[in-house]
């Protein structure tokens, strides 16, 4: 292979070499090349496969558009498919692989496909895979998978981190081409906070291209002083590498800024993000994106060699690569013809400038012989293009013999951030393409993006923009001093539209990334296909990660011209956020493994550590669920041996991470009356009660227990999963139901550590810690104050509630207390065989007892339903719920109802979500009379119980029914009971 | 949707910062009132093309409820109040 190098470059630093592979090949470029250009200078043009004929593909463009040049870069869990070579910095060890191919991209067996392209045409999924339908997912779905597709993402994790940051200013520059730079120092010296973002490596834009004088300076040297200058300027901030993806409401812009990814293994800062998420508030916002050049749709012009005008004057200027020895140029406007002079200025053959416009309006000084009227209607050459075949006006076909191909078929303006919220681009006839729209939702589009060419008329657009933001900024401001560039070309475009060839010989393409030609497009059209939405959909035109930068404009125009109408009366598809595509490391950010969820922990866990504790998650706590001991293999084990001591002895249980909240104010007890269905007005310092909330619509929201501590001071106990919600509930109903009432809020869940001792020896436990009296008489059941503990020296809350139906306390102490407190109590309870229980023993506690969890207040029961309609209460005005409860649905006694229910032959077990029928009766809805809520096996009466919801509830007790599991297909007789299969006479609680 | 919320007490703020209950009903009757006001007071919601009014609670700061005037389909957000003024005028 040849190099392909030559003199120049302004973007690359020849001292600094590095090596590279592609493909496994070891090849050299320099500091600040691409791949692309990398590849280029090596003489690689053929570079990958297309996505469905497998034909080969080589660089197209040097810029974000690049639709061909997609290669797989990095290794393991650094392996990044689908990356545009011409965006991809290349750094000393980097690794590139052709996709798309086997088994390899020289000698691709998929090229086949191409022989089969009749059979491959717009909508072929829709009819060749119609029937037989089986024959989808085994043999079409496999078969177009392996054929047609990107490369692989990666197995390994990303061992790289990426990080999330919001930014402010008052002007945020999106592209750093003449017309930003310009704009960027005009408000950066009036003094404004200044955000100027541009996806290259570099600042400059379209100037980076440029390889001539601005003025009387070289341009490398103008772009130095204008980049040098606004890293000066301590109110601007310059983000290279940063993509503005995304134009959301009210002026805030998503960007992501490649902070290491562009670095070798060896160079990168593990303590530091490989990429970061920008979201950028802007009061004001210049849009300097540019304008994209556009392929022209002929035969063969797919063929590796084949370039845009731009790109290869990007190659030859910025990089220093010739694009071959001997170059074509195709293109129907004037600002093309820049690149044969500087081709033929470094001493680089043009054969031929093809131009279709018959008298083209321009003087050009050059070597090359014109060819006006003329258009290219196919190329040749198997790998890379070796000749090209011109269609001359008066018919006559001629081959001219070239090895690059340089092609403009006029210029797009970027104007998708303009168009992310909804608003439409405008067809320009004098543009020949889309402009922004007329309201650009108060961005100011400026230089080529605004239809502008050339640096000098850039140049006076962005200062021009910078003047009137900074005017709406109420900043006076003057535009920046620029360069001189009077004798810079500005030159007049004199574009005419060419959408296609229509002599093309072979496949002209339109999207190259989804291999959509014009014959597709024509077919989708015969079809009826030829709305510009459906005919997208129908070919998938521009529906590739490229996004159809380089196709969609030609799509259209083609569109228009079968149908006889401007491309305006087409119209554009929809533009939607990603401007490019964004990795997910960049989008997840932080948020994943340990970080993917915050983790909540009691603060007695490193007690329940200690004591051997199985944890399970409940949303984001980590709940104790029961200790095995030695010996125990199997988790009842443990958990009947917890719930018998319990029952016995005593137990301690971890119940802090139940929701708390501290409620204060004059009108707390008002508070408490309106959004409990019980009574709450008279409750007396010192007690508590338990308390049933509704919701508005008159069904059970969440239960717990409220105390009154002292005058105007509540503290309300929710249940662990509507903590959160309660407290939204509760600051509803304060704020805006009865903002008129006293009354303040507080969540203390995490601030108190709170423990249950429940069993016959709590009281002889809990006394040898506290000092107070706890006597019956003196601390009966649901008393609820200070204590002091341990001689003084600390002061912790006491309530007598019971979860479990023992003689129950549960105390709470500060946070930070909580562990020591634990250990004492389990020194203090040795004596009386005490042993910690988890939350599977609680369960079997109270479905012993028939207390109800959200197992049972599952948004559809009434208070009546769950055996506590008398708590409702008859006396109050108003409360939440109320009038909604006495529905006529909501009263019928045949409404389904808590019952307890045991199997009739003991040995039998049975299913939570079990229905119930009545004996004989058919399976059917019809027949179905509850469900099972609750069940478990229970130690104290050595068979399975549970809670179900029935229809016509306690009136059934004793009833014989079947429970019927149909997915296990089981189904056992059962009997209906009282719930509490425990204690019903409430002796334990009262001891 | 709005990406940035002015809330009356910490001033704009990113809209992560808020939950949505949903649009402000038909105020909350009075004890006593006809079962059909409670129904549209309890069930009945609009899904306007256009202004909504709806609840905004600002969950992750000041946990204050507030309303907020809303186009959905300029997603242009007007006056934003704390929602404990509604009482005053009758409308919560």
């Amino acid at each position: 292979m040849t190099s392909f190098r030559i003199d120049g470059g302004t973007l690359i630093d020849r001292d600094d070499v590095r090596e590279f592979t592609f493909n496994g090949e070891r090849l050299r470029g320099f500091g600040g090349d691409t791949v692309a250009s990398a590849l280029l200078a090596n003489g690689r043009q053929l570079v990958g496969r297309s996505f469905k004929y497998h034909r080969p593909r080589g660089i197209l463009t040097a810029g974000a558009a690049e639709p061909n040049a997609l290669l797989t870069i990095g290794r393991d869990g650094r392996r990044d498919p689908n990356t545009r070579a011409t965006m991809a910095e290349l750094f000393d060890g980097l690794e590139a692989r052709s996709q798309n191919c086997w088994p390899n991209v020289d000698f691709d067996i998929g090229a086949m496909n191409g022989l089969l392209g009749p059979l491959l045409g717009a909508g072929f999924y829709y009819k060749t895979f119609m029937w037989p339908a089986a024959f989808w997912e085994k043999v079409y779905e496999p078969l177009i998978r392996k054929a047609a597709g990107l490369g692989r993402a990666s197995y390994d994790p990303d061992p790289g981190s990426y990080e999330k940051c919001w930014a402010h200013c008052d002007v945020l520059v999106i592209g750093a081409g003449p017309a930003g730079l310009a704009a960027a120092l005009t408000a950066g010296r009036a003094g404004a906070r200044v955000i100027i973002a541009d996806e290259g490596a570099q600042l400059g834009g379209g100037m980076l291209a440029e390889g001539g004088m601005i003025g009387n300076k070289p341009a490398d040297a103008v772009l130095a002083d204008m980049v040098g200058e606004l890293h000066a300027l301590p109110n601007v901030e310059v983000k290279k590498r940063t993509t503005v993806f995304g134009a959301y409401d009210d002026q805030v812009f998503a960007a992501v800024e490649q902070v290491q990814k562009h670095l070798s293994d060896a160079a990168i800062n593990p303590d530091r993000a490989m990429e970061r998420l920008w979201r950028i508030v802007a009061k004001q916002v210049i849009l300097a994106t540019g304008a994209e050049e556009r392929p022209i749709v002929f035969g063969g012009n797919d063929r590796p060699g084949v370039m845009t005008a731009g790109a290869m004057r990007t190659y030859l200027n910025a990089f220093g690569v010739a694009p071959g020895k001997q170059v074509a140029l195709f293109a129907n406007n004037n600002q093309a013809y820049q690149t044969a002079m500087d081709l033929e200025a470094r001493g680089i053959e043009v054969a031929a400038i093809i131009d279709p416009r018959k008298c083209p309006d321009i003087d050009y000084g050059g070597k090359a012989r014109l060819i006006a009227g003329a258009m290219v209607r196919d190329t040749a050459g198997r790998k890379a293009i070796k000749s090209i075949a011109v269609r001359h006006d008066d018919g006559r076909d001629e081959m001219i013999a070239v090895d690059a191909l340089a092609v403009s078929g006029g210029y797009s303006p970027i104007v998708h951030l303009a168009c992310h919220r909804g608003a439409r681009p405008v067809w320009s006839d004098e543009h020949v393409g889309f402009m922004p729209p007329e309201n650009c939702d108060g961005m100011v589009p400026a230089g080529a993006v605004a239809g502008k060419a050339g640096i000098a008329s850039c140049f006076v657009a962005g200062a021009t923009a910078a003047v009137s933001v900074l005017n709406a900024l109420g900043l006076n401001a003057a535009p920046a001093g620029l360069p001189d560039t009077q004798t810079a070309d500005d030159i007049a475009q004199g574009t005419v539209a060419i959408w296609s060839v229509p002599s093309s010989k072979g496949k002209a393409f339109v999207d190259y990334q989804n291999d959509v030609t014009a014959g597709d497009i024509n077919l989708a059209m015969r079809e009826g296909y030829d709305h510009v939405e459906l005919a997208k959909r129908y070919t998938t035109n521009g529906m590739a990660t490229d996004q159809g930068k380089t196709s969609n404009v030609n799509a259209i125009g083609i569109l228009a011209q079968n149908k006889g109408v401007s491309p305006g009366a087409i119209g554009t598809t929809t533009f939607r956020p990603f401007y490019t595509p964004v990795s997910f490391g960049a989008l997840v950010g932080a948020s994943k493994g340990f970080e993917f969820q915050p983790v909540r922990k009691s603060p007695l866990h490193g007690w329940a550590e200690r004591n051997g504790a199985k944890f399970v998650e409940t949303g984001l706590w980590y709940r104790s669920s029961w200790f095995p001991k030695d010996g125990e293999t199997f988790w009842r084990d443990s958990v009947d041996r917890e719930v018998m001591n319990v029952r016995e002895n005593v137990g301690i249980c971890d119940v802090s991470t139940l929701g708390k909240i501290e409620i204060f104010g004059a009108d707390a007890a008002e508070f408490l009356n309106r959004v409990y269905c019980n009574a709450f007005l008279k409750l007396p310092v010192g007690k508590a009660r338990y308390g049933i909330m509704l919701r508005e619509d008159g069904l059970v929201y969440d239960d717990g227990t409220t105390s009154c501590l002292a005058e105007n001071h509540y503290f309300m106990t929710t249940t662990t999963a509507l903590a959160a919600g309660v407290l939204t509930h509760l600051e509803f109903c304060a704020q805006v139901l009865w903002p008129d009432l006293d009354v303040r809020l507080a969540s203390a869940t995490d601030q108190w550590a709170q423990m249950a001792i429940a069993g016959p020896r709590a009281r002889d436990v809990l006394a040898k810690i506290i000092d107070d009296d706890i006597s019956n008489d003196a601390f009966p059941f649901l008393a609820a104050r200070d204590v002091s503990m341990f001689g003084g020296r600390l002061t912790g809350r006491l309530f007598r509630i019971s979860f479990s139906g023992e003689l129950a306390y549960e105390i709470a102490v500060p946070a930070g207390y909580g562990e020591s407190v634990a250990d004492a109590i389990m020194v203090a309870g040795k004596e009386f065989d005490i042993a910690p229980y988890g939350t599977e023993a609680l369960g079997v506690m109270r479905i012993e007892k028939g207390h109800v969890t959200h197992a049972e207040i599952n948004g559809t029961v009434t208070p009546a339903d769950l055996g506590m309609g008398r708590m409702v209460s008859a006396k109050k005005d108003d409360f939440i719920g109320r009038v909604m409860n006495m529905r006529e649905g909501l009263v019928d006694p045949m409404r389904p109802a808590l019952v307890g229910i045991k199997p009739k032959s003991l040995a039998d077990k049975f299913a939570t979500g079990s229905h119930i029928l009545k004996i004989g009766d058919e399976v059917s809805l019809a027949n179905d009379q509850g469900y099972v809520t609750s069940m478990c096996y229970s130690p104290n009466l050595g068979h399975a119980i549970g809670l179900a919801l029935v229809k016509g509830g306690p009136e059934r007790y004793g009833e014989e029914v079947v429970i019927w599991n149909g997915l296990a297909g089981t189904s056992i007789t059962g009997i209906l009971c009282n719930p509490a299969f425990v204690d019903p006479e409430n002796e334990k609680l009262h001891a | 949707m709005s990406s940035l919320v002015k809330c009356p007490h910490c001033g704009l703020r990113p809209r992560e910062e808020f939950t949505i209950r949903g649009e402000v009903p038909t105020p909350r009757p009075a004890a006593g009132a006809d079962e059909s006001v409670w129904f549209d007071h309890v069930y009945l919601r609009d899904n306007p093309r256009g202004q909504h009014r709806e609840y905004w609670h600002h969950s992750g700061g000041c946990r204050r409820w507030l309303v907020l005037d809303r186009n959905t389909v300029t997603h242009e957000t007007g006056d934003v109040v704390d929602a404990s003024t509604l009482k005053s005028e009758g409308r919560a």
